[in-house]
């Protein structure tokens, strides 16, 4: 972690400093070969879900009964479904989806449990107590049961989906953050920035979340792939993104209804789950060990 | 110790209490009549009225709550809308398959953990050791009901080594049957527990005793087996309390993938056909269960260490 800026000089040089440090960490990462490999991985799985429309051969959601049901061939490279749908083509539109969840659910997780976190560690005893109840209520769920709860009342969504993600991930970022402000709040620079009377919202604003941000940018990486994975799952279930949406849990959801007919389709949608699931933990972990490596506890 | 434990048995009434609570609000917080929607547009004014009078919706929202607790105070967690059975009944009926499918999937994947973990510790930075930290992150990734997916594909579909569907009857059937679901749900385990072993050795393996065994001339399988291992292995003790969680969580899809009779089953069957108070009963129960188990891993970590009982 950084010092906090102090004088003018550095802060000139900012900018450029924050770019190289970004093309090290970068660097660090590649050097790895998990690394590497988590990145080329991730990188292929934001172009599909970036370009998927210019991507994609069939059209994901048109139905082509005549041609249900078959196996890969070089029309259709994964085969179709029992609708004649092109399961190559719902893959690609599948990753984005599986995007369009997991970063408004992991970024606004991460924005609100920072809030939260640091208002809980800064603020005054009860309001700490009162939060961290609030955390320790959520994590009582278990993920999937709460999820289950949730769409049962609302019905299922993308948004139940993002929804869902959010409020099951805050506390693991509202913890970590309260943890981090609770260290730092009587650290010299926040003393100083108290005494010379700064508002509650420069002191978490400006100095204390630049200090906290890393790690949570960490631990946000390392949560995708949970994310990717319980999206999946929901659809899969039937309780997530409606058809005819094309999400990877839906097209294994077919997959398995056919099970014993067309056995391509489970694998044609379970591969790419798992494929992109390693991709961002093998990408995650890498980048924890070369930002923070002091959050390498279990290894 | 004794303080501690009330004090964290408190800590997991109270934050029982705030989630059932919770849940039992947003239950009402839903927009529209919860009558209507179990019984469908076709009701008669009638056959409302006296569900409403039933679940006791016509009475203040407190009210309802008190009355709610007073009666899951004695085990009652309301009644079945379709076959008016109590639901208390319907979900301890399912409760024992889950578990089992839990039981089995801690065992299997502790003990294959502890086993990578030590094997690791014993032989840092070898090819071996690296070999099974990509394996243990592989799996920690993978998410469960893609695994079962695929092993319901290959072993039972395709192999027929293990059946595809049900519980089984008698020890050996049953047996035979929680193979794949427990393996599915049990993989992720043995990466996690594979990690925390190797980590939790390491630093045993630099401590004095295992110095002064080695001093000895104690065989290095013998410093490890017994010496290392039996202080290494108290954390998995402690993790696989917050293991039930994820466990109870994949257990769900292990349960559907495998039309399995369980927890999961019931609640994804119940979403289906609207039937709420199902729902919310089993979903209480298994947070009930998290809560619990959290709380008591929590104990015995103090118990096995009285340095954590600070942190309460």
């Amino acid at each position: 972690m950084s010092d906090p800026i102090t004088d003018k000089e550095t802060k000139v040089k900012m900018s450029d400093h924050r770019q190289s440090e970004f093309l090290k960490i970068v660097g660090g990462v590649a050097k790895n070969p998990l690394g590497l490999i988590g990145l080329i991985i991730v990188g292929v799985f934001v172009f599909c879900a970036l370009f998927a429309d210019w991507i994609v051969p069939h059209d994901p959601v048109g139905m082509n009964i005549k041609d249900r049901l078959q196996g890969p061939s070089t029309t259709y490279f994964l085969g179709t479904d029992q609708l004649g749908r092109d399961t190559f083509s719902r893959l690609i539109m599948g990753s984005q989806v599986a995007l369009k969840v997991a970063l408004p659910a992991v970024f606004g997780a991460m924005f609100i449990g920072l809030t939260l976190g640091m208002i809980a560690g800064y603020g005054p005893r009860w309001l700490d107590n009162f939060l961290s109840l609030i955390f320790d209520t959520i994590r009582s769920f278990p993920t999937v049961m709460f999820a289950l709860a949730v769409v049962a009342l609302v019905g299922p969504s993308l948004q139940t989906v993002v929804f869902v993600v959010m409020a099951t991930s805050i506390p693991i970022y509202g913890r970590v953050a309260r943890t981090q402000t609770l260290a730092l709040r009587n650290s010299e620079f926040i003393l100083a920035e108290r005494s010379m009377g700064a508002s509650l919202f420069r002191i978490l604003g400006i100095h204390m979340m630049p200090n906290i941000i890393g790690v949570l940018s960490v631990l946000a990486a390392m949560d995708i792939p949970t994310v990717i994975a319980l999206e999946a799952g929901l659809s899969f279930l039937g309780l997530g993104v409606k058809p005819p949406t094309p999400s990877w849990g839906s097209l294994l959801k077919d997959g398995y209804a056919l099970i014993r007919q067309t056995p391509w389709l489970i694998v044609a949608g379970g591969l790419p789950i798992i494929i992109a699931t390693l991709g961002f933990t093998f990408l995650g972990e890498t980048l924890r060990d070369v930002v923070d490596p002091r959050l390498r506890k279990n290894r | 110790m004794i303080k501690y434990m009330i004090r964290r048995l408190a800590l997991a009434a109270l934050i029982l209490f705030v989630a059932v609570t919770a849940m039992f609000l947003m239950i009402r917080a839903v927009p529209g009549d919860p009558v209507q929607i179990m019984l469908g547009p076709r009701a008669t004014p009638e056959l409302q009225a006296s569900l409403t009078a039933a679940l006791g919706l016509d009475q203040p929202i407190w009210k309802q709550l008190v009355i709610f607790y007073s009666k899951m105070m004695q085990g009652d967690l309301g009644v079945d809308v379709f076959s008016g059975r109590s639901v208390t009944q319907i979900v301890m009926q399912q409760l024992p398959y889950t578990l089992e499918l839990i039981f089995a999937s801690i065992i299997w994947s502790a003990l294959l953990g502890v086993i990578f973990g030590a094997y690791a510790a014993a032989n840092p930075n070898t090819f071996w050791d690296r070999m099974i930290a990509f394996v243990s992150v592989s799996f920690i990734a993978a998410p469960a009901f893609v695994i079962a997916l695929l092993s319901l594909l290959v072993f039972a579909v395709q192999l027929r080594w293990f059946p595809a569907i049900g519980v089984g009857e008698g020890f050996w059937s049953r047996l035979h049957h929680v193979v794949l679901p427990a393996f599915a749900i049990g993989l992720s385990w043995v990466g996690y527990i594979a990690r925390l072993v190797r980590a939790s050795m390491l630093e045993v393996l630099g401590e004095h005793h295992i110095r002064t065994a080695r001093a000895f001339g104690l065989a290095e399988r013998r410093i490890i087996m017994v010496y290392a291992l039996r202080i290494a292995i108290l954390p998995v003790i402690t993790v696989i309390g917050v293991g039930m969680g994820f466990l109870l969580s994949a257990a769900v899809f292990a349960e559907i993938v495998f039309a399995r009779p369980g927890l999961g089953k019931l609640v994804i069957d119940s979403i289906t056909t609207r039937n709420y108070p199902v729902v919310m009963g089993a979903v209480l129960v298994s947070t009930g269960l998290f809560v619990l188990s959290t709380a008591i891993s929590d104990i015995v970590n103090a118990w096995l260490d009285p340095r954590s009982r600070q942190s309460l």
